[in-house]
This record gives C-alpha cells, sequence and structure tokens, in this order.
C-alpha cells in the first residue's frame, strides 16, 4: 500500500540529514545564561525572581503573564546578575534574566535517575497541571503553551492525538535522534497526552526516510502495550516523504484525510498535534518533575565540520555552541536558526538559544546566493507547490501595491510560510519575503478589528445594563 | 462619383442624428453635480497623492465643497496658493499654513554606523523590517532600501549612495508624507520649512539608552539632554531617550546644534557655518554665571 501524505502541494528538496548518525551528546553548560522572557506564543512571563538571587537548576524564574502563557525555569544555578534588555537572534530588543553559572546544583523533586517510569497517572488535570508548571511549550517550532493545546475548548472533542515526528525540513534530525535514543520516553509522553486529552487513538507519524526510527517505536510500542493498556490505541504510522508534511494541517492532511478550513483550529476537525519533543518534555515534566530547561540542537551544514546534535540548557548563547563544537567554519557566510526552508537567518550570534531553538544550519555563499529576480513568466510552479492551495504570484502582486482588502480576500492569512513557492520559483522573485510580509500585516488588521467588534459589543451591552 | 457624395451624406446625416440623440438623452438623464466640484478640481494640482488625506484630487474637490469652511482641508502639494484659489471659488476664508517639508531623522550613514550582518532578501523596507531589526546594530533606522523613493510622486526624495540614507529635495518636495507613511522605521517627518528654508532638527529616533546606541551609531541622539539644558527658547524636549525640537518654538540660534556631543542635530540652509567653538564658549559662559547668579541668591535668602 503507498503511503500516506498530504493531498495538495509540496516539494521535495534533498532531505541533507547529513548529521543523521550522530549521537544525542549533551553540551558543556555555559559560564552565563540569558533566559528571556518571551520563549512562547502569547503574553511574556514575569519574572519571580531578584538580582542576586541565588537560583537552582529547574527553579521557576518567571510566572506566566497571562492565559496565554507560560513558566520558564532556570537552566543553570548560580546567581540572577542582571534583569534586562538584549538583542535577539534578529537584533530586536527582549528583556532577559542573567544567570551566572556557579556549579550545577538542582532544584529538589527532581528526578534525575535514567530509570524509565511507565505508569501512566489517571487524572488528566494532575498531567495537565504538572506540565503547566513545567513550562512545556510547543517545540516543533510555533512555541504554543502545550497545557493550553491540551485543554480544548469545551464542545469540542479531540479524537485522535498525533505525534510529530515527520521532521520534514532538510538537514534536521534532532527529531530521529530523540526517536531513536528516547524513544520509550517519547511514547510515554504520548500516552500522557493521549490521557490527558481522553482520547483513544495516537499515531506517532513518521516520514519514511526515517525507517529506523518507526522500527524503534515499533518495538517499544509492542513491549509497553504487552505491560499496561494504557499504551493501547498508540500506532506508529509511515508518511511519504514529502516537505512541509509536519505542517499541523498537512499532517492532519496526511493522517487522518482531513482538511482544516481557513481561520480554524486543528480541534475542528478532531485533532490535537504535538512535536515529538514535546512529548518527551511532557514525559520529563510528568514523570519526572524536570520543568524543561534543556532541548535538542541539530547543528549542521556542509561547510560544518563538527555536525551534532547536542543538547542545550536554554539560554545558552548561540556562539558558546559554535565554539565549542570548533568554531565558525571560515566559509559559512549565513547561520540558518531552524532549517533552511523555514529557518530565520541569525543577524546576532550573541543571543542565546531559547525552548523552540531546534537547530544551527551554516550555509556558505553558494548555498544562500538567491537568483536575480526576473519577470513573473506564469508558469503557476508556486500555485502547484503552495500545500494551502493559495496563489503566490497573486498574493505577491497584491502584497507590492499594498492592496491590503484582496489580500485578505485571498487568504494570505492561511500561508503557512513553509517557502515551497519561492523554492519552485524559476523567476527568483522573493515570494515569501513579501507574502510574509504582507501576511503579518493582514493579521494585524484582522487582530485589531476583532478587538474592536468586541469593544463596540461591550460597549452595548454596557449601555443597555 | 456619386457614390462617394451618397455615402458622405449618408454618413454625415446618420452622424448628426445620431449626435442630436446622444444630446437629449443626456439632457435627460443629466446627474446634478454642484459646478463648484469641477472648478475647485480644476485649481487643484492634479497629483492625485493622496497628501491631503482624501482619495485623490476630485475627492477633496467634493468633501471640500460639502463641507462649510476649509479648516479640515489643505492640499501640501499646492500649498497656500492653491488653498487660497480654493477659498476664492468657495468665497469663505482660508488661514495661511507655514509651507512644510520631509526631513529624513536617521544619521546614520555608512561610517557612523557599521554594518553587522549582510541583507540579501527582497529589496523592500517594508519586508525587511518584518524580518528583523535591520543590518546595522541600530533597530530604530534607516534599513536603506528605499520604499520612500518609491513612494514619491515629485522625484523629490533619492538615495545617496555614498551615506545609503534618503535625500529630499527641498525644491521638489510638496510634503504630502507619502514617504512618511512608506516608512516602516518611522524617521522621516513633515516639518516646517521654516523661515528662508532654515530650520535645525534632531536627525535620530533612536530609543535605546546612551551606551548602546553609542556602540551602534557614532552620530545618533544618545538622549543626554544637555541640548534641553542649552535651550533658552523650551524649544527641545527629551522623550524616551530622543530629543526633539519643536520648530514652532525653535529660534534658530544654533546653541544646541553646538552644544550636542554626537552632531545628532542638523542645521540646514543657513547662510554661515557654524562656529561651534565660539558658541559653545558663550553658552558655557552663561550657563556659569546663571550657576553663579543662583548661589548667591541662595546665599543672600
Amino acid at each position: 500500500m503507498a503511503r500516506r501524505t498530504f493531498s495538495i502541494g509540496g516539494v521535495h528538496p534533498d532531505d541533507a540529514k547529513i548529521s543523521r548518525a550522530c549521537k544525542l551528546e549533551v553540551l558543556p553548560t555555559p559560564p552565563v545564561v540569558w533566559i528571556g522572557l518571551s520563549q512562547h506564543i502569547g503574553a511574556p512571563a514575569k519574572p519571580v525572581v531578584a538580582v542576586g538571587d541565588k537560583v537552582k537548576v529547574g527553579q521557576p524564574v518567571a510566572e506566566p503573564g497571562g492565559f496565554m502563557s507560560a513558566f520558564i525555569h532556570s537552566s543553570v544555578s548560580g546567581t540572577v546578575k542582571s534583569i534586562g534588555p538584549r538583542k535577539d537572534l534578529s537584533g530586536n530588543v527582549q528583556t532577559y534574566i542573567e544567570i551566572e553559572v556557579e556549579g550545577d546544583e538542582w532544584a529538589e523533586g527532581i528526578d534525575r535517575s535514567d530509570t524509565l517510569v511507565t505508569d501512566i497517572p489517571e487524572d488528566p488535570k494532575l498531567i495537565i497541571e504538572k506540565i503547566r508548571l513545567g513550562g512545556v511549550v510547543g517545540l516543533g517550532g510555533a512555541t504554543f503553551p502545550t497545557h493550553v493545546k491540551l485543554s480544548p475548548p469545551p464542545g469540542k472533542k479531540c479524537e485522535m492525538l498525533i505525534i510529530n515526528g515527520c521532521e520534514c525540513e532538510p538537514y534536521l534530525t534532532s527529531d530521529f535522534r530523540t526517536l531513536l535514543e528516547k524513544g520509550e520516553q517519547v511514547v510515554v509522553g504520548t500516552a500522557l497526552i493521549k490521557q490527558a486529552l481522553g482520547v483513544e487513538k495516537a499515531t506517532i507519524a513518521i516520514e519514511d526516510n526515517k525507517l529506523e526510527a518507526v522500527e524503534n517505536i515499533h518495538r517499544i510500542l509492542s513491549t509497553l502495550k504487552a505491560k499496561s493498556p494504557k499504551y493501547f490505541g498508540i500506532e506508529v504510522m509511515p508518511l511519504m516523504k514529502k516537505y512541509p508534511e509536519g505542517g499541523e494541517k498537512q499532517l492532519i492532511d496526511a493522517v487522518m484525510h482531513r482538511q482544516v478550513k481557513s481561520g480554524g483550529l486543528p480541534i475542528d476537525v478532531g485533532a490535537v498535534v504535538q512535536n515529538v519533543c514535546t512529548a518527551l518534555a511532557v514525559y520529563e515534566a510528568v514523570q519526572k518533575n524536570k520543568p524543561l530547561i534543556d532541548n535538542s540542537v541539530t547543528v549542521t551544514g556542509e561547510c560544518f565540520p563538527r555536525q551534532a546534535n547536542v543538547l542545550v540548557r536554554v539560554g545558552t548563547p548561540l556562539r558558546y555552541i559554535i565554539d565549542s563544537l570548533g568554531g565558525m567554519p571560515a566559509d559559512a557566510a549565513k547561520v540558518v536558526s531552524g532549517g533552511p526552508m523555514m529557518g530565520k537567518a541569525i543577524a546576532n550570534l550573541d543571543a542565546p538559544t531559547l525552548k523552540g531553538t531546534g537547530a544551527l544550519l551554516f550555509l556558505t555563499e553558494k548555498q544562500t546566493r538567491r537568483m536575480p529576480e526576473t519577470n513573473c513568466i506564469r508558469c503557476g510552479k508556486c500555485s502547484d507547490a503552495c500545500p494551502m492551495g493559495l496563489e503566490p504570484f497573486l498574493l505577491v502582486r497584491l502584497a507590492r501595491s499594498g492592496d491590503t482588502e484582496s489580500l485578505e480576500s485571498n487568504a494570505v492569512q492561511d500561508c503557512i510560510m513553509c517557502g515551497c513557492c519561492l523554492y519552485s520559483c524559476p523567476a527568483g522573485i522573493p515570494l515569501l519575503d513579501e507574502i510574509s510580509s504582507a501576511r503579518g500585516q493582514v493579521l494585524g488588521i484582522i487582530k485589531a478589528r476583532a478587538a474592536a467588534a468586541k469593544a463596540a459589543a461591550e460597549a452595548v451591552k454596557a449601555k443597555t445594563e | 462619383m456619386t457614390t462617394v457624395i451618397w455615402t458622405v451624406a449618408i454618413i454625415t446625416c446618420l452622424g448628426l442624428l445620431l449626435a442630436l440623440l446622444l444630446y437629449l438623452v443626456a439632457q435627460r438623464f443629466k446627474v446634478e453635480e454642484d459646478p463648484r466640484i469641477e472648478q475647485v478640481e480644476k485649481a487643484m494640482p492634479g497629483a492625485n497623492c493622496g497628501g491631503c488625506g482624501f482619495a485623490g484630487c476630485h475627492a477633496f474637490a467634493e468633501s471640500v465643497v460639502k463641507a462649510s469652511g476649509l479648516d479640515s482641508h489643505f492640499c501640501p502639494v499646492g500649498g497656500n496658493e492653491t488653498m487660497k484659489a480654493v477659498a476664492a471659488i468657495l468665497g469663505v476664508e482660508v488661514k495661511e499654513k507655514a509651507p512644510e517639508v520631509a526631513v529624513v531623522r536617521c544619521n546614520g550613514t555608512c561610517e557612523a554606523r557599521p554594518r553587522t550582518n549582510e541583507y540579501n532578501g527582497a529589496p523592500s523596507c517594508k519586508v525587511k523590517a518584518s524580518l528583523y531589526a535591520g543590518d546595522t546594530g541600530c533597530q530604530f533606522g534607516c534599513l536603506g532600501c528605499g520604499d520612500c523613493v518609491a513612494a514619491c510622486k515629485f522625484g523629490a526624495i533619492a538615495m545617496d549612495p555614498a551615506t545609503g540614507l534618503p535625500v529630499v529635495d527641498q525644491e521638489k518636495c510638496t510634503a504630502c508624507g507619502a514617504c512618511a507613511k512608506a516608512c516602516p522605521k518611522h524617521i522621516i517627518e513633515i516639518r516646517a520649512k521654516g523661515p528662508r528654508g532654515m530650520r535645525l532638527f534632531v536627525s535620530c529616533v533612536n530609543k535605546d539608552k546612551g551606551p548602546s546606541v553609542r556602540k551602534a551609531c557614532a552620530s545618533a541622539c544618545i538622549g543626554c539632554g544637555i541640548c534641553a539644558k542649552t535651550c533658552s527658547h523650551g524649544a527641545v524636549t527629551v522623550e524616551g531617550n530622543v530629543a526633539w525640537i519643536d520648530p514652532a518654538k525653535c529660534k534658530l540660534c544654533r546653541e544646541c546644534e553646538a552644544m550636542c556631543p554626537t552632531g545628532a542635530i542638523h542645521a540646514v540652509n543657513f547662510p554661515k557655518p557654524l562656529d561651534r567653538e565660539a558658541v559653545k564658549a558663550r553658552v558655557l559662559e552663561r550657563q556659569k554665571k546663571a550657576r553663579e547668579n543662583a548661589k548667591k541668591e541662595e546665599n543672600n535668602g
């Protein structure tokens, strides 16, 4: 039987997983870390420590700044040196807590042993509360607070949990290594999320360029299923390799053959998607009381000799990671945070890692060179490639003329910024650049409109009362 | 020959007949429009730039005829002369407005503001600003892709390749504000042109604190407030670590310019170059005297 994949669009870039054989290794703790307060989508966290305080590993240093927010924990033990502005990797100023490292003393209650805890607690509320206290956010890229995602709005029922192990971006291998080396934990984490959501079915979806991982999870599942009925209903599904399979909506289409409508959420079609690393973080937070203080980062690129998949403490300066792995290669022209398709070029290497930092990719001058832009030849390759069924050639024209109304009616806000259009354009038009900028503008307009409508409704309500 | 005559005659008659028909239809379905709208539109510059806040000259004319006064209407392109003509058509009074000009408030030349990275995305300030803070250490300054140049309908703004900053041609600039709207960093200000074009302005909008500003750009405003202390007309205010000179209060004495430690205050169209040292000495002397007087008063009181 042919393997499943999503139905529209997509491209097939060379997967270039050159670091797939590199085992996960622990990076030494840096002498100083900067822990950002905006490491998730939503309101920034509020610091709960003061300058001069002594902190231990895993101790909370900031509490949620709103409903859509998350706890942030110290990733090291030491003294808080400052709380203030610092430039992030794109050069914008954010607030960071600077901690000078002294020793490696862990907060009480964290189980640092390697023993696998397979017993699943019965109470979903307990699991979600532990996830919230552990500061777990979605590690697939969007850093959506996990406890919010696991509490679906009333009236919506989840039918299937999908654990996203696609890692469809070229070069990235940290999810793959996690599936191979920490497969047990990922499976237990999956069972925990399944229990928290109260769903029967869970699917761990893995692209078929990682069949070792599929086999490994298969093996683990059969042992665990023999042990406890809590693991029934969890399946592993190999998917046909195609980018962007790991996109939430694409993955739901591939696994369940259901389409999320424009402006809708996965829960509308009965799905919740979580990343493999999120499942691991859930396992650690619930079973081991270990909050999200480190994440696996792929450090790769053809010009980078010391390929690696490293476990990095949150807040480690990027330059420290590079220096500990042999330093900056001479012919690197661009360092990208994330993969080559959706990653962000780094403007400031002194910026620290965040919870969602998944990769550092080094590209040479030749690899980053852009084609000179020529006129659109109306070949329609961008429309064929778009996995959201948009018309990038049209959107770019509208974006350049600043026609926000037409942009909205042509659903620019549905763009997932996967870059398939730019990848397939033979005319070298900077489609993604223009479209993502216009998308931001349109999303701002939609948000402002919703806020205005809400304010007006409240005013009417106040008047009638 | 007769064929030719007949053809011409028939075509002529047909033409006249259809013309008559068209005339009658036009009379029958005539749309009554205030004749002043057309008059006002003719008096307008016809640039359709939108600088007045309306969709174009016709929309402006429609609105101005409907409105009772001219208070909320001003054509920045035509300026006072156009507004006088419009007022004459409508038979109302018009207040004269000081002429304005676009001013680029960024001083970060390639020398003063070293590049920290290289941008190779789409050549548009809007896109660049949506991606990151820019290719220099300053996240407030000019991005240098020329969105303002593209927005200008009068060819009044151009990029200077030597500095990487836009330069406004004040003769061509009509102060329509299209460039100010196009700039994602909001560094372009529409300011009073000043007497004989003489004006002083702070050529920086960086809101960061002094030390980090200094690191990013040698000629930025560091918000030290010396200019505000120097000014004896109360024209300079420092808000959010950046100074602003109120053109209504500025007496063009150039003392702030002489005292500015980074050279962020620019003066244009002054006939003589500034004798920085002399003005500085004068200001310091005055401040010293003021301090002494204050001390004396304290002792007396």
